[in-house]
Formats: C-alpha cells, sequence, structure tokens
C-alpha cells in the first residue's frame, strides 16, 4: 500500500511542477536557516569536553581584602591563594593556569621573532584535560618544583616553526630564556577555550573570542612566571600593584585553579576544603569574605559566564521564526493542493478508500515534500555552514556538519512536512462525500 | 467596493485565510525587529572617529627591551621619518579600534579613589611627540602637549603617568562637566590628578560600547617620553597620502624589523584595523538581509500559491459575476480587496508581536528599544508586499471569460 500512495504522490507532485516548487523550496530554506544556525550553537553551547566534564571543578575564593558586599567572588583567584590550594594536592588532579604573551624564536629557524600566547600550567593540565600528544609527552610534578626549563607546543607551532616535524628535544628562546620542547600536541580544538573562560559574564553576549585556538606554548607554571616575569595582565586589582606585569604577592586576581574530582563525596570534600582555607585565611586578616567560595563544574561555570555571544542565540531565533513562517506558507499550498483534487479523493473514497486511507495518502505526498526539501535544504544548510567559515569570527573553522546534524537535517525536513501536512489531510479526509462527486 | 461577500467567503476558507494572517504577521514582527538591528549595527559601522584614518599606517613593535626603549624609539622614529612620503611619524600606545584598551576611573572631586562608583571610566592613550599631526587630532580647545610635558612625562610603579597634563575628547569632558569647558579643569584618581590642557573633537575608545554609543568616546590622551614608557609605547604611526599607505606599510614594517631584529613588528593600514574591528557586525548585519529577503520571498510565494488556488477554485464564481455584469475591474478589485483585509488583519497582529519580541529582546539580550515607526514601516512593507504578489493571481481571475458561468451549472 505505502508504495501506491508514493507513486500516487509522485504523480500529484509532478502535475503542478510550480506548487511543488514552492513548497520544497519554503522547506528547504527553512531547514537551511535553521540546519545553519543550530550547527553552529551546538558547536557553541556543547561540552568541550565530554568524557570529563563532569568531573573538572573550577574554584574560586575571595580574595579582596575591601569590606562590602559581594555575592559573587572575582572570576579567578590571586597567588597566594592559587598556590596554597594548589600545593595542598587535596583534588584527584589540579592544575594552575595563566597567560601571558611571549617573545618567541626558534635559534635554529629562519623566521622573524613571534608573539604567541603562552599558558604556564603544572603537570596535570594534560592528563586533567585528556590533551593529546603527536610526539613526546609532558612533565612531572618534580619539573614543576625544581622549575624546569621545559615546553609543550601546539600542532599549529609545529608546523609553522618545524614543518610538522618530531621537535621533541629542538630548542625555543622564550624571552632571553632557552627552553627544551619535550612534547607536540596533536591538533587540539576544545569549544570553547573552557579552561581560560572568565569575565564573560560582562562581556554583554560578546563572546566569540572565548572560541580561539589554544595557547601555542605551554611551559610550567613556575617557569613561565620567571622567565616571562613584567609581562603578565591582572584581571582586577583592589590597590595598586608595585611593578606592573609583576603579580606575584600583589593585590591582585588573576590565576585560574582547575581541579578534578573523581566523585560526589570527593566534590563535598573539596567544597570543605575550600571553605576551611578561607576561614582560616580570614582568622589570618587576609580575606573577609570567607562565604564567598565557590566549585562549579565545568559546565555549570560555562553556565554562569554565559559562554555563548549573543549574536548566535539571536540568530537561532531567528531562523526558528523563519522556519515557523516557512512551515504556515506550506501548510496553505498544501491545504490548496488536496482541496483542489477534491473530485479525485471524491472518487477514491466512493471505491472504497477509508478516511484513514486518504489521510495517509495526503501524508506521504506530504512527507515526499519533506524529504526533497530536506534534499535540498542539506545543500543550503553546506552553503550557509561556508558562509560561516568565511566571516572572521574566532570559531568560523569549527563550523562543519557532522554525522548527527546530517540526520538531523533529514528528520527535521519530514518531522515539519508531516507537521504542515496533518491539517491539510485532515480537512482532505473529511471532504462531504456527495458534494464532492457531484460537482465532477 | 463591497466588503460583506468577501468576509462571507473568508469564513467559507477559515484556516487558510487564518495561515496566511499568521504568516503575515510573523514576516511583519520579524522583518521589523531585524530591520531594527540592521539598523543599529550599519550606525555602529560609521561611527566617526576624528582621526585620519584612510592616510594612517601602524607597525606595532613587541617584545622590545623596556630597559633599550629611550633610545631604540627615537632611533625608530627618525627611520620611519625617512621613508618616501611619509608626513608624520609618532608613537603611541593604542589605537581607536585596535581592541587594546587600557581603562581607568577618574573623578572630579579631589578625594576620588579608583573605587569610586562615580567615577567615570575612560579609555587612556599615552602620545610622543607630534602625536596629534601623526593622528589628525583635531583640536576644538586650549593646545596639545609642549615639549616639557612630553619629555618629563614617565611611568613610576604606577600604571599612571608621572604627569599633570591630560587632553581629552570633546565627549569625555561633557561626561565629566556637562554644559562646561573643560580647560583647566582637573581629573582626579588619588594621589594621581590631571589638568586639561586640550579639547580635541571625539575620537573613538580601543573597545566601543555597544549599548551606549555615548560612552564610545570616553578616551583621554596623556603625554610619555619615550625612556619612560616602560614598553607602554608599541603602536608606531604613519601619515602619508592614502595612495601610499600600503607601500609605506611595507617599508615600515620592514626598516622596523630589520632595526629591532629581537622584537616582533607588525604592520597594518588603519583602515583595515576599522574593518576588522566592525567585520563581526557587517556579517551579521548581511546575515539579517539575507534573512529578510528570503523571508519576505517566502511570504509572497505563499501568497500567490494560496489566492492562486482560491482564482482556481472560484472560476465558476467569476463566470458568473462576470456574466451579471461585474467588469474585470471589479473583480481585480475583489481579490485585492480579500488581500488588503487579510494582510491589515496580518499586520494588527504582527505589529503586537514586533513589539513584544522586542521588549523579550531588551530583557535577555543587549538591545534597545524600537523606535514607534518602525511598525508602521513594516506594516506598509507587508501591504506593499500583499498587493504586488496578489496583482498576478487577480489578474488571471480577472480574465475569466463569462462564457465559464454557463458550463455544466
Amino acid at each position: 500500500m505505502f508504495g501506491y500512495y508514493l507513486d500516487l504522490a509522485f504523480r500529484s507532485l509532478k502535475r503542478n511542477k510550480v506548487l511543488t516548487a514552492l513548497m520544497v523550496i519554503a522547506i528547504a530554506v527553512g531547514i537551511g536557516a535553521s540546519m545553519t544556525t543550530l550547527t553552529v550553537m551546538r558547536l557553541l553551547s556543547g561540552d568541550p569536553i565530554p568524557a570529563r566534564s563532569a568531573h573538572l571543578f573550577y574554584a574560586q575564593i575571595d580574595p579582596d581584602p575591601t569590606p562590602g558586599d559581594r555575592k559573587e567572588p572575582y572570576d579567578v583567584i590571586d597567588y597566594q591563594s592559587a598556590v596554597d590550594l594548589w600545593s595542598a594536592h587535596r583534588a584527584d588532579r589540579q592544575t594552575l593556569i595563566i597567560e601571558s604573551p611571549v617573545r618567541m624564536r626558534a635559534p635554529d629557524v629562519n623566521l622573524p621573532a613571534m608573539m604567541p600566547a603562552m599558558a604556564s600550567i603544572t603537570a596535570d593540565f594534560f592528563s586533567m584535560f585528556d590533551v593529546p600528544f603527536q610526539y613526546g609527552n609532558g612533565w612531572t610534578a618534580e619539573d614543576d618544583t625544581k622549575r624546569a626549563q621545559v615546553a609543550v607546543i601546539s600542532a599549529d607551532l609545529n608546523q609553522k616553526l618545524f614543518g610538522g616535524a618530531n621537535s621533541v628535544g629542538r630548542t625555543l628562546r622564550l624571552r632571553d630564556t632557552d627552553v627544551r620542547i619535550i612534547g607536540v600536541l596533536k591538533p587540539w580544538r576544545p569549544s570553547p577555550l573552557f579552561y581560560m573562560v572568565a569575565g564573560a559574564h560582562y562581556a554583554n553576549g560578546d563572546t566569540a573570542d572565548l572560541y580561539s585556538k589554544t595557547e601555542d606554548i605551554f611551559t610550567p607554571f613556575f617557569t613561565g612566571l620567571e622567565l616571562n616575569d613584567g609581562n603578565f595582565s591582572q584581571y582586577t586589582c583592589w590597590h595598586l600593584p608595585d611593578h606592573p606585569g609583576h603579580l606575584r604577592n600583589s593585590p591582585c586576581v588573576w590565576v585560574r585553579l582547575w581541579v578534578q574530582l573523581g566523585d560526589s563525596s570527593k566534590v563535598v570534600a573539596y567544597k570543605q576544603f575550600l571553605d576551611g582555607y578561607a576561614a582560616q585565611q580570614k582568622v589570618l586578616g587576609r580575606i573577609v569574605r570567607p562565604q564567598n567560595t565557590r566549585l562549579r563544574s565545568l559546565m555549570q561555570w560555562l553556565d554562569y559566564e554565559g559562554v555563548v555571544p549573543s549574536d548566535v542565540r539571536l540568530q537561532t531565533w531567528l531562523a526558528f521564526a523563519f522556519l515557523a513562517i516557512c512551515l504556515f506558507n506550506t501548510i496553505g499550498l498544501l491545504l490548496a493542493k488536496f482541496l483542489r483534487r477534491g473530485g479525485e479523493i471524491g472518487v477514491r473514497r466512493a471505491l472504497g478508500a477509508t478516511r484513514g486511507a486518504v489521510f495517509a495518502q495526503c501524508l506521504v505526498e506530504a512527507g515526499m515534500v519533506g524529504l526533497i526539501g530536506g534534499i535540498v535544504g542539506w545543500l543550503l544548510t553546506l552553503a550557509g555552514l561556508w558562509l560561516v567559515r568565511q566571516q572572521s569570527v574566532p570559531y568560523a573553522d569549527l563550523a562543519h556538519l557532522d554525522a548527527s546534524m546530517f540526520l538531523l537535517t533529514f528528520a527535521l525536513a519530514i518531522a515539519a512536512s508531516l507537521l504542515a501536512g496533518v491539517l491539510p489531510a485532515l480537512r482532505a479526509s473529511r471532504l462531504p462525500l456527495g458534494l464532492q462527486l457531484k460537482t465532477l | 467596493m463591497e466588503i460583506r461577500p468577501i468576509f462571507a467567503s473568508l469564513r467559507k476558507h477559515r484556516i487558510p485565510a487564518l495561515l496566511i494572517v499568521l504568516e503575515i504577521a510573523l514576516a511583519c514582527a520579524v522583518l521589523c525587529n531585524a530591520v531594527f538591528m540592521i539598523s543599529q549595527r550599519v550606525n555602529d559601522i560609521r561611527l566617526p572617529s576624528a582621526i585620519d584614518e584612510q592616510g594612517l599606517v601602524t607597525v606595532t613593535l613587541r617584545g622590545t627591551d623596556d630597559k633599550l626603549v629611550g633610545s631604540e624609539i627615537p632611533r625608530n622614529l627618525a627611520a620611519l621619518r625617512g621613508i618616501a612620503g611619509v608626513q608624520q611619524v609618532a608613537i603611541t600606545s593604542s589605537l581607536p579600534l585596535s581592541t587594546n584598551n587600557w581603562g581607568w576611573s577618574f573623578g572630579v572631586n579631589a578625594d576620588s579613589v579608583i573605587a569610586n562608583q562615580k567615577n567615570i571610566n575612560v579609555s587612556l592613550y599615552f602620545i610622543g611627540e607630534s602625536g596629534d599631526k601623526a593622528l589628525g587630532l583635531h583640536m576644538l580647545q586650549g593646545r596639545f602637549f609642549n615639549a616639557d610635558e612630553l619629555a618629563d612625562s614617565k611611568f613610576d610603579t604606577a600604571p599612571l603617568p608621572e604627569t599633570h597634563a591630560v587632553v581629552m575628547t570633546h565627549a569625555a569632558a561633557e561626561n565629566f562637566w556637562p554644559g562646561q569647558s573643560a580647560l583647566g579643569k582637573t581629573i582626579y584618581s588619588k594621589p594621581y590628578y590631571y589638568t586639561v590642557v586640550g579639547v580635541v573633537e571625539d575620537v573613538l575608545r580601543p573597545n566601543i560600547s555597544t549599548t551606549n554609543t555615548r560612552k564610545s568616546y570616553d578616551a583621554v590622551y596623556f603625554p610619555m617620553s619615550a625612556a619612560g614608557s616602560k614598553g607602554a609605547l608599541s603602536y608606531y604611526i604613519l601619515r602619508g597620502a592614502p595612495q601610499d599607505r600600503d607601500r609605506i606599510m611595507r617599508e615600515a614594517e620592514q626598516k622596523l624589523a630589520e632595526l629591532n631584529p629581537g622584537a616582533v613588528a607588525k604592520g597594518q593600514i588603519y583602515v583595515d584595523i576599522r574593518e576588522k574591528y566592525f567585520a563581526n557586525m557587517s556579517s551579521m548585519a548581511w546575515m539579517l538581509v539575507l534573512v529578510c529577503v528570503v523571508m519576505l520571498a517566502v511570504t509572497a510565494f505563499g501568497i500567490v500559491g494560496l489566492t492562486s488556488f482560491w482564482v482556481g477554485q472560484r472560476r465558476r464564481q467569476i463566470g458568473i459575476r462576470r456574466a451579471v455584469g461585474a467588469t474585470r475591474r471589479h473583480i481585480m478589485q475583489y481579490f485585492q480587496t480579500e488581500n488588503l483585509l487579510l494582510t491589515t488583519a496580518g499586520v494588527v497582529v504582527g505589529m503586537g508581536l514586533a513589539f513584544g519580541i522586542n521588549v523579550y529582546l531588551m530583557q535577555h539580550y543587549e538591545m534597545s528599544r524600537m523606535p514607534w515607526y518602525y511598525l508602521p514601516g513594516g506594516a506598509l512593507a507587508l501591504w506593499l508586499l500583499g498587493q504586488a504578489s496578489v496583482f498576478g493571481p487577480a489578474q488571471k481571475a480577472a480574465s475569466v471569460p463569462p462564457v465559464v458561468a454557463t458550463r455544466s451549472v
């Protein structure tokens, strides 16, 4: 029966090509617009590290000694608290993160000096965040404490400097210090660059920069602090630091602390540890708001920061309003098409077709429109994503259609057309039989 | 024109009529808001900035040694002056729309400290000798810094300069002292204080405010000596004729790279800095334009499709009307009036919806209130669209011959 309906639908669609084309275009354009924005939205609002995100937590305390009432602590913490909390080693894994631009040159490569971003982190960083290595490895906890002059570089930088060859063992000159490359990353593109996210909730939704590429150079925390001293910038300060750019023991917040906690009891214990530390610091007079500690999971943190750019959210709303317009349009056109065939439907009913059969036949026709619309819509989605990739936004290179979104394109197209078809099909199947036959 | 028969007929086609009304309502709501968003972005992209944008070239030099800049900067500036076609050369800490922002807040009372809520946040530009001429600043009042101020200003340990002279934009002056002349007045951030020696025409900040254009011009200039700049001066600026700017940029970049082998030199023409700053905004604006055009096209096709169907369905009635004396004009008018009624119902709902969406966007996104004239504007656009798309089918209806009425009654 289904094959016969398909045949009927096909004939009917061929009969009025203009109307069919209008419906297909309406569905396709609606699908193209909404799938393009939905793909971008999913890229930007998704979990940057699905395997680990449930166990990663962002620790905050409020080290600002200025009295007053503030509900949330600063997005990052001060050097002393960060190092105290880190060196207590109360979490399964923990890393400190700071970032600074550093002058870099490879002594045996004939390229001018560059100013890439350098992340200075501790040894657990690579294992906590599942960072993939192409060559070599990260460093050990011992390297952290003895300030080993080593570095891990990104795949991009390795390509730029060494043509993608194994560069482990070669030397980089970072400002005035030589460091040895001990690891090269595989292409790694967390979206957003979650471990650096801070301050985004002040950005009024202008957050596209959170989706930029990773730093090119990773050095041990204390090594980086030493070699690039004077070039660090603060998140904010409660009074002026004595030496701009030198932030160790300054009245400033600028360090991020991420911890990995295996289960919920460890989370509770770590929160207690944070609270205990804050309370102890209050006794010492360094902290005035010990209740202002936070331990948000990775996804909670991204949510709190509001990382999805507001332009992208607006575009998604717009695209779905657009899809709704296209659907109203398709409903109208299908209604016109089915009711015009009143005579034909009347004959089929008179010959014994049930209402259900007529309804099913009409829906098959609508679904067929959806399928064709889906194919055209898929092509439009590809074109739309190509347009996104041409833009100068930091996440442009991420905009690709994956298998699940490809399937969703067709699912959405057919679902939309069936939805559009229900009302017209219902009307068509309920046409008064006698009247239709009489007017033939 | 009698409209009662139209109502009677629409009552018989309640669902298709409702669909058209809904489609037009949604289109009207989306159109009003999208056009409003486009206009806001276009306004931002066109914000004026009183510097010589067309002739300006900049080379940033990063990774220099702070201890040596005192001798390196004058040497570099002298070398840049030697490039053919260069009229002015200077050095500064940042440029409008460069996103390299150094902000601070000042008050107008002697006891203002940085944390004061009433302080006004401004962007700081530090600038060297003849910076006003190199940028093409327009002095409105007072003067630019004199040689002593430029030579003596330096950074000590604080991020504010050891000087007492400041030049500010007209907008910043208006924000500090509304309706008064700023010349000779003082801004404070305890223990620092600076007296206004000049007011310049409005120059944009390195980052502009997307919600409040007034704040986009709150910038102040401080004098800065090369020796005391502690690495803050990294934008070499060169001014020449617009047609020379690309060549000047390449030569200047090359020259600075040669002179400073340890540092990183990067040249840009200023118009590219501006374009890059607004690239996201303009692509969003173009996307909105595309959405509006396609949406209106889809709506128009929907009207054409449905009206054609109605015409086909009513061929016999049209024939009868023609047979009993209606002219082609009457038939045309019937369909045009019908469309006008549907569109009117649509835009009434649509204007309410547009207003609602605007209120929602104001609460959840950084959006300002839509001026009232967008609503009638959107309504007018959809009326015209409706009339344009109904014209074809209506003409087809008018061409139905009266003889159709005599067939198979």
